[in-house]
Parts: structure tokens; C-alpha cells; sequence
């Protein structure tokens, strides 16, 4: 009898170890996912790491010298860099690089807290009204409501509101903040109602509702958490718009009032002695927005790509 | 206006689950101009069968299953489950036949949220009627797990790391998590490979028979909707076109419509006695000014003159085979 290649070469594999379906990967949750690719990117992680460093240093920069930042000394005015003052004094004697941090201070504050509130004004309009879209009479009225308010919020530019802000109120950080968040916050709704019209007919929330899942609960178990990449990223670059804006408004002089520093007033401050060669008065402060900026862009970037599924490697 | 005779007016041995009577859902897309997705629908769906529902894209068998299991309200018309008419419930009762009315979705990626695990996923229907709680719930996520062939550790996965087949079985799970009496399946194999589907439709009627339940089985396959349909209906572009059960529409289809349909099946045996394969020309007229008349005449190899000037009466030609055809 001829034995065929299959009886002799193939035997069937033992049952108890068949294991077809178990799946060795590691679970992962999707915060942990995005953070190993985000650290994959090297710009991502040289952005992340200047961004610590800057927040490290706002808080610890003026305390690591033993000048303050409006403590004057009329003997040491318009020195350059040097080992006891190492940004260099302005032209009241003071210490540039306590300056500089202090600077730091408020435009991360403004960058911070305007985003802060751009980011709970829209999500809040942005979720009701792209949850409340097509949901009946009712619904379509509120979301028609709200959008035409955006509209119209949208249509001031930034600058008015904050001259207007400024008759009626105090220059200074508070009046920036707000002025920017009057503006800033329509941004963010109309992109976290595109996100939740758009998840609103996915399956997933179609089934939820079939599963009679209540729409709180639809709204915190299955559209929040889904357009969380969104908001994150829109974050990473709303906090240096804001940071920019408050530079350019005290570049202004519309924005912090002496005695407080920004990045902004310091390059205006350094202007007018520009021509006389005291470079370390525009370049320290020039030269941390940009890096700023740079920095929330480069480790925006990286998390755009990781809570992209499609990008990821 | 034409009569209709309603196909659930005829007595029947058999009970009947799922009653569709006139339903329509138009929508609105632009001021003047609605798409007539559902047109004045009839059927019933008997206890215990499976119901296929046959037709291109866009002939309005989604819209149709979205709205009988009421994840849209109707333009018109009744939805009698069980003897009651759904839409006047009141609320607690609603809640009750919502549970007992379940779907399975087409694409098993977008069906299942990617931020959740499997576990949750399958146990949302036990949350949201708080079923189980705890240790109990865990215990039923594993048993769902198993009966839809999967191993309990997957339960801590996500929905990405999964296949399609496998997808798809977690979403049955889901469906399955509320002990519902009725489902519908929205093209649940299309987007599956071919061998993937075999396994998927063998799970469902295995399903079927320990859990007793009763199919709304949507498909522009009808290969397969033959091998585990009970009745079929066929739609064209928001009407029913002929309805009845499986082996008849197969041995003798009635309507031009599906006759066409069934000679575009690829026959497995090349040598079989080959049918004529009949082309349609042209494509489906836009659903938002349908042709007047029969609304299949524009593609109809048959058409008469009548075809243009009225619409064919929903008649019983043979014995529980209906037809809306001038032809009879």
C-alpha cells in the first residue's frame, strides 16, 4: 500500500495545545499605547523634555540667583552676560534672567489658563450642541442657537475685544485672559461638535442606545473619551497661540503693565537699545517664545501621530 | 390611490413576533426634496423564523431595520411587537421591548468602541439595565464570551486587537447580554472574508435554536440569505417587491426584479444546467424621484405601458407568495 506524504509527514497537532486564539501582546490601555509612541518620536520627546525645562525653570529660574526680578542696582545697569548675572542686567540694573523666568511665570499662566477655559466653554457648547443636533425640534434650535452665537463670536476679532477690555477694565493678566477667552473658546466647540455630530451615528453609540444606555452616560462612556485625542491636540496648540498672543499684546503695550515682566513687555523694553549692541536684551526673552512655541508644536506634532491609529507603527 | 392588502391580514397558524404595518420613513435633505427610504412597508416576521431581507444599495433594507428595532422613529405607520403597537408604550414597557429587540451592525470596527474593553463592551446592555453587578457580572461576560467562541482572558482586551470574525462576535455577545427575543442583522457578514462568514452565520443559527430567537436578516447576498433565510423579502428602492418563503422564491421567482437578482448568484457547480443570466440596465433611479408608477420599470425587461401609469397592487399570487407585479 502506498502511504500518501500526508499520513507520514502531517500529523494532527494534540489538542491541549492548540491555543489558536490567545493573543501574546501585552493589553495595553490607550494612554499607555500613545505615550510608548509619542516617546518613539525624537522631536516629540526633545519638545516634551524643553518643556519641562521651561516650566522647571519658571518656577525655580529666579530663586537659583540672588537677585529678584524688580530688585534695581544703578551701579550694574546694561551689563552683559557675565557669571554673576547670567542673561545680563537691563537698563535699570536688574537681573535679566530672574526677568526672564518671572516672565516666564506670567505667560505660561496666560497660556495655561486661557486654554484652560477655551477648553471647558467649548467642549461644553461644542458637546450640547453637536449632541443636541437632530434630536428634534427642540435640539436643532439649541444647536442653531449656539452655533450662530459662535458665528458671531467668531467674526470679532481679538484685538477689538481686547481694546474694548482695556476701557473698561485694568490692563493686566486677568484682562488678557479674558480677552482671549472671549475669542478663543468658539475654536474648540466647533471642533468638538464636528467630533461628536460624527460619533453621534457611529455604530457603537447607535448599539449603546439599543442597549438602553442612558445619554449621560453615552455621552462620558463613549463621546468623551473618543474625541479626547482631539482636544488634546487642539491643547498643545491653543496654549502657545495664547502664549503668542500675550507676548504680541504686551509687545503692544496693550497687555502686562510694569512692574510686572512678560517675554512680551522685555522685547519691547529691549527695542529702543537694540542699535546699541546690547543683544541680550531682545534675545533672552525672543529667544524663549520661539522655543516655547517650538516646543508645544514639536510634542503637539508627536501627539497627533500617536492618537492616530493609522500613523502608528 | 391604491389599496393595499396587508400581507398580516391573511390568519396564519403560526404567531407572528414582529408586525410592520404601512411603515414609511422619509427624509428630509433638502427643503423640497425627501427620500422615500422605507415606502409603505408590510410585513411580518413569525416567531421563530428567519426573515431575509434582500435588496441593492440603497433600497432602504437598513433604514428599514433601523426603524423596526426603533433607533429611528418612523415617518408613519405601526410596529407591533409581541401584540403591542411600540410606539405608544408607555415608557417602563418601552424600556422592556427595547430589550427584547436587539441589532447586529454591519462593520464590526466602527460597531465596537475602541476606548473600551471587550469585557465592558459586551456588559453595557447588563449595565444600563443593571442585571448583574460584581462578581455575577463577570461570571455572565464569561459565558457570553463562550457561547459566542471566545476565552474569557479576551475580555480584557481591545476592540483592536481583535479580527473581523472575531469582532463581529463580540458585538452577538452584546446583543445577547439582554436575552433578546428579536434581532436584526444588519449585513452582519459583509464586510467578513468569505470563510469568516460561514463560521459567523453557523454561530447565529446555533444561536438561534438555544435561545429561541427570531431573525430580521438584512443582505445583498442572496446566496447566503438562501441558506438560513426561512422567507424572504426583496425590496427596490423602498418598496417591497415580492415576498415569500425561501425554497419558492428560488425554484420560481415571480418578479422580473428578482429574477435578475437570481441570475447574477455564481453557481458553485460549473456544469449545473446554467440559468439566463438576465442584465439590468442602467442604475437604480435616484430614490429622490422615483420613476412613477412601478418603481422598477425604468430597468424592467417587461415593462408595459401600465407599469408607467400605476403602481402594482401587493397581490398573493400563489399561496403565501406575494408579488407587486403588472406581469400577475
Amino acid at each position: 500500500m502506498v502511504k500518501t506524504a500526508n499520513d507520514q509527514l502531517f500529523r494532527p497537532l494534540d489538542p491541549a495545545k492548540q491555543q489558536t486564539d490567545v493573543i501574546e501582546r501585552p493589553s495595553l490601555g490607550i494612554w499607555k499605547e500613545t505615550f510608548l509612541s509619542v516617546i518613539k518620536n525624537k522631536l516629540a520627546v526633545l519638545g516634551l523634555v524643553l518643556l519641562l525645562a521651561i516650566i522647571f525653570l519658571a518656577l525655580l529660574g529666579p530663586a537659583m540667583v540672588p537677585y529678584s526680578a524688580s530688585q534695581q542696582s544703578l551701579t550694574n545697569t546694561n551689563q552683559p552676560p557675565s557669571a554673576e548675572h547670567w542673561f545680563g542686567t537691563d537698563d535699570l540694573g536688574r537681573d535679566m534672567w530672574s526677568r526672564t523666568w518671572q516672565g516666564a511665570r506670567v505667560s505660561l499662566t496666560i497660556g495655561f489658563v486661557a486654554a484652560f477655559v477655551d477648553l471647558i466653554l467649548g467642549v461644553i457648547v461644542g458637546g450640547v450642541s453637536g449632541y443636541m443636533a437632530g434630536r428634534g425640534k427642540l435640539g436643532d434650535r439649541v444647536d442653531n442657537v449656539l452655533m450662530r452665537i459662535v458665528e458671531v463670536l467668531y467674526g470679532i476679532p481679538y484685538l477689538l475685544v481686547v481694546i474694548l477690555l482695556m476701557v473698561i477694565m485694568e490692563p493686566g493678566i486677568t484682562t488678557i485672559i479674558i480677552a482671549l477667552s472671549i475669542t478663543g473658546w468658539v475654536g474648540m466647540a466647533r471642533i468638538i461638535r464636528g467630533q461628536i455630530l460624527q460619533l453621534k451615528s457611529q455604530e457603537y453609540v447607535l448599539a449603546a442606545e439599543k442597549l438602553g444606555t442612558s445619554h449621560p452616560k453615552i455621552i462620558t462612556r463613549h463621546l468623551l473619551p473618543n474625541t479626547m485625542g482631539i482636544i488634546i491636540i487642539n491643547l498643545t496648540f491653543t496654549i502657545p497661540t495664547a502664549i503668542f498672543a500675550e507676548a504680541f499684546l504686551s509687545f503692544l503695550g496693550l497687555g502686562v503693565q510694569a512692574p510686572f515682566a512678560s517675554w512680551g513687555t522685555m522685547t519691547n523694553d529691549a527695542l529702543g537699545v537694540i542699535l546699541s549692541g546690547q543683544w541680550w536684551r531682545l534675545f533672552f526673552p525672543a529667544f524663549m517664545i520661539a522655543m516655547t512655541m517650538f516646543a508645544f508644536n514639536a510634542f503637539g506634532d508627536g501627539i497627533q501621530d500617536a492618537l492616530d491609529p493609522r500613523a502608528r507603527k | 390611490m391604491v389599496e393595499r392588502i396587508e400581507e398580516t391580514g391573511k390568519a396564519h397558524t403560526t404567531e407572528n413576533l414582529v408586525e410592520i404595518h404601512s411603515l414609511k420613513k422619509y427624509f428630509n435633505i433638502k427643503k423640497d426634496v425627501t427620500v422615500k427610504s422605507v415606502d409603505d412597508i408590510s410585513i411580518s416576521i413569525r416567531k421563530g423564523e428567519t426573515f431575509g431581507l434582500v435588496g441593492e444599495s440603497g433600497s432602504g433594507k437598513s433604514t428599514l431595520g433601523k426603524t423596526v428595532v426603533g433607533l429611528q422613529a418612523p415617518t408613519s405607520g405601526e410596529i407591533i411587537y409581541n401584540g403591542q403597537n411600540v410606539l405608544q408604550l408607555d415608557k417602563e414597557t418601552q424600556r422592556n421591548v427595547n430589550k427584547e429587540m436587539q441589532i447586529i451592525f454591519q462593520d464590526p470596527h466602527a460597531s465596537l468602541n475602541p476606548r473600551m474593553r471587550v469585557g465592558d463592551i459586551i456588559a453595557e446592555g447588563i449595565d444600563a439595565y443593571k442585571l448583574f453587578k460584581g462578581k455575577d457580572r463577570t461570571n455572565r461576560i464569561y459565558e457570553l464570551l463562550a457561547q459566542v467562541g471566545l476565552r474569557p482572558e479576551h475580555a480584557k482586551r481591545f476592540p483592536h486587537e481583535f479580527s473581523g470574525g472575531q469582532r463581529q462576535r463580540i458585538g452577538i455577545a452584546r446583543a445577547l447580554a439582554v436575552e433578546p427575543k428579536f434581532i436584526v442583522a444588519d449585513e452582519p457578514i459583509s464586510a467578513l472574508d468569505v470563510s469568516i462568514q460561514a463560521q459567523v452565520i453557523n454561530l447565529m443559527e446555533e444561536l438561534k435554536e438555544s435561545e429561541g430567537l427570531t431573525y430580521l436578516f438584512i443582505a445583498h447576498d442572496l446566496g447566503m440569505v438562501k441558506h438560513i433565510s426561512d422567507r424572504i423579502g426583496v425590496m427596490y428602492l423602498g418598496k417591497m417587491m415580492e415576498l415569500s418563503n425561501s425554497d419558492d422564491m428560488f425554484r420560481n421567482p415571480l418578479h422580473p426584479y428578482t429574477q435578475a437578482l437570481l441570475s447574477a448568484i455564481p453557481k458553485a457547480n460549473p456544469r449545473a444546467v446554467k440559468r439566463e443570466r438576465i442584465v439590468l440596465q442602467g442604475d437604480p433611479p435616484s430614490p429622490t424621484a422615483p420613476p412613477s408608477g412601478c418603481r422598477f420599470r425604468t430597468r424592467c425587461p417587461h415593462a408595459m405601458e401600465i407599469c408607467a401609469l400605476q403602481e402594482p397592487q401587493w397581490k398573493e399570487v400563489e399561496d403565501e407568495h406575494w408579488v407587486a407585479c403588472h406581469l400577475y
